[in-house]
């Protein structure tokens, strides 16, 4: 097992500090408030930010803060969760398909190519419109998208691997298949998928957002970061300052998830 | 080159399958007796009783096995026949016509734009590399990646239709109206390819045959002529390939953001309102523009590089 850890670069650090700062305030928020953010105070619309309520109130006078924290807690949850499905099936998937080639290899091949064929928003917004509103349909959709990417990679990467004279001569001294793995695949790989994950953490934090923009996603009142923006684009001129919160959380989201997947994601060839 | 062909056609049967099968479950899966459904539509929510909904159960054979009616679905599909959309009752045809001119308009637009952005910028980075506008560029190319599209689409629209007020906010019809989102577009593309474009050039620039060409005698214009443009050429065209999943999700994004009435806002429009038909076609459309762009790309990659190293 390689230990990525220790070998971030600075702009890696910076993208683990602006994603751990927005986990701690997600936490924050949740266990120091523990605010309803579907509460509405329609005496208290768009409160301006206070000690009470920090980051103001929207178009209900619901709190911002505690909806901030929620669509913040939703989106790392969503990303995490296919992220760490996608690359378990693209890992396991890839690493099957090199090693034992033949129709496996054929098989997983043309799948990948089916689902290559579709660009991946529209196989998100099709399964989306399947089943409206549900946070595990797009759950599923945004996996299955992100899966390729992995499993190409890894594929090509194991093949290399697995022809290699080191993995030939531990073969031939008769180590298992588990041994094999975690001696010559994982290290081969595990960089890649470690940048892979960052970058497509990203990636499904856009997906969600832009499905909630474009009103084919979760429903409201769910606080979800794309929804809100759609819900406080008309209140501009009332409540700038409003708007302009879940825009700086995608940013600062998808900037950290791709400077902590440093330079490896660029092109993947 | 067969090969290149042969694989994408079977890509595009797969396309037609897939979205195919995706939208006959849709259509299975909404709500209420599927006769009644169409019945109301034909003849008017209060003109619909059990006699009307069982002739029309007769005609279109909705009794039959699932199975059956799937694969009818699927032949309609082959003969092109995608029926007509629930909102309007326009044949599907007709509508994607209208809409693929506006988007083809939308995309060409913001392509050329970026070109005129990134191959500018990117080959300028690489002559100077390390320099004061590279890293600018490096810095400027990585905010604009961490916003989604319609975002840098919204902070167009707050600063130059509702602050400044030079272009209309949304809508299509005049030249002026097609400005900001072909801008937001081709900011997004450009935020990629430029960096694609400087680091080939330098590549190519620091190479051993380039050098070897200039040590040769040739001039630095007949140098980047023939040894540095078409070597720079690929993994730029290769990238184009990379960059369609991003123009046709943008083409998504920015057309429902502006309103434009193009195939990505007919697509988020009809699963908005249900009309299965309609999906069908938009998602069956941007399918096969993405499968025949990336053909074409394929093809010039292999014009330009025939050596065939590619998989």
């Amino acid at each position: 097992m390689t230990r990525p850890v220790k070998h971030l670069t600075p702009t890696q650090w910076a993208g683990a500090l602006i994603l751990g700062a927005l986990v701690a305030f997600a936490l924050l928020e949740w266990m120091l408030f523990d605010r309803n953010p579907a509460r509405q105070q329609l005496d208290a619309v768009f409160a301006l930010p206070s000690l009470h309520e920090p980051l103001g109130t929207d178009q209900f006078g619901r709190s911002m803060l505690a909806r901030m924290g929620a669509a913040i807690r939703l989106s790392f949850s969503l990303s995490l969760l296919s992220v760490l499905t996608s690359a378990l099936l693209g890992v396991l998937l890839g690493v099957w398909a090199a090693w034992q080639g033949g129709w496996v290899d054929r098989v997983l091949s043309f799948l990948l190519n089916t689902l290559l064929a579709l660009p991946g928003l529209v196989l998100v917004l099709l399964l989306a419109a399947l089943v409206p509103g549900s946070f595990a349909i797009l759950y599923l959709a945004i996996s299955l998208a992100l899966w390729v990417e992995y499993f190409r990679v890894v594929r090509a990467l194991t093949r290399t691997v697995v022809i290699g004279p080191q993995m030939q001569a531990s073969r031939l001294l008769g180590f298992g298949r588990g041994y094999l793995f975690r001696r010559h695949i994982w290290p081969a790989i595990a960089p890649s998928v470690l940048a892979l994950g960052a970058f497509g953490a990203g990636n499904a934090i856009l997906a969600l957002a832009s499905l909630g923009f474009v009103y084919v996603g979760l429903r409201p009142p769910t606080a979800e970061l794309g929804l809100m923006m759609v819900e406080l684009f008309p209140y501009y001129t009332d409540a700038p300052w409003a708007i302009v919160q879940p825009l700086i959380a995608v940013f600062l989201l998808v900037l950290g998830f791709n400077l902590l997947a440093g330079k490896k994601h660029d092109i993947t060839d | 080159m067969g090969k290149i062909v042969l694989h994408r056609l079977v890509q595009a049967m797969m396309v037609a399958w897939s979205v195919g099968t995706l939208t006959f479950v849709l259509l299975r899966s909404l709500p209420g007796d599927m006769a009644y459904r169409i019945a109301a539509g034909r003849y008017g929510y209060d003109n619909v009783d059990s006699a009307a909904a069982d002739a029309v159960r007769a005609e279109l054979g909705l009794e039959r096995p699932v199975l059956e009616q799937y694969l009818g679905w699927l032949g309609d599909l082959l003969q092109f026949n995608l029926g007509t959309t629930l909102v309007s009752g326009a044949p599907v045809s007709q509508e994607l016509q209208h809409q693929l001119g506006h988007s083809l308009l939308l995309a060409s637009m913001a392509l050329l734009l970026s070109a005129f952005i990134a191959l500018p910028l990117g080959i300028l980075c690489a002559l100077k590399s390390q320099g004061k506008l590279d890293l600018a560029s490096l810095i400027a190319s990585s905010l604009l990646r961490a916003q989604p599209v319609f975002v840098i689409g919204l902070i167009l629209i707050l600063a130059f239709a509702l602050h400044l007020g030079w272009f209309p906010v949304a809508g299509f019809g005049t030249a002026l109206h097609l400005i900001l989102p072909s801008v937001a577009l081709a900011l997004s593309l450009a935020a990629v390819s430029n960096r694609v474009v400087r680091n080939s050039t330098y590549e190519v620039l620091h190479s051993a045959y380039f050098e070897f060409s200039r040590i040769k005698g040739l001039t630095a214009r007949q140098t980047f002529l023939r040894h540095g443009l078409r070597n720079m050429a690929v993994p730029v065209v290769a990238c184009m390939g990379i960059q369609l999943v991003g123009l046709i999700e943008g083409i998504v994004m920015i057309e429902s953001l502006f309103s434009w009435p193009g195939i990505g806002h007919g697509l988020a429009h009809a699963i908005f309102s249900r009309d299965v038909p309609m999906i069908q076609g938009t998602a069956l459309t941007l399918g096969l523009i993405f499968v025949f762009i990336n053909t074409l790309i394929d093809l010039v990659c292999h014009w330009l590089d025939p050596r065939d190293n590619r998989e």
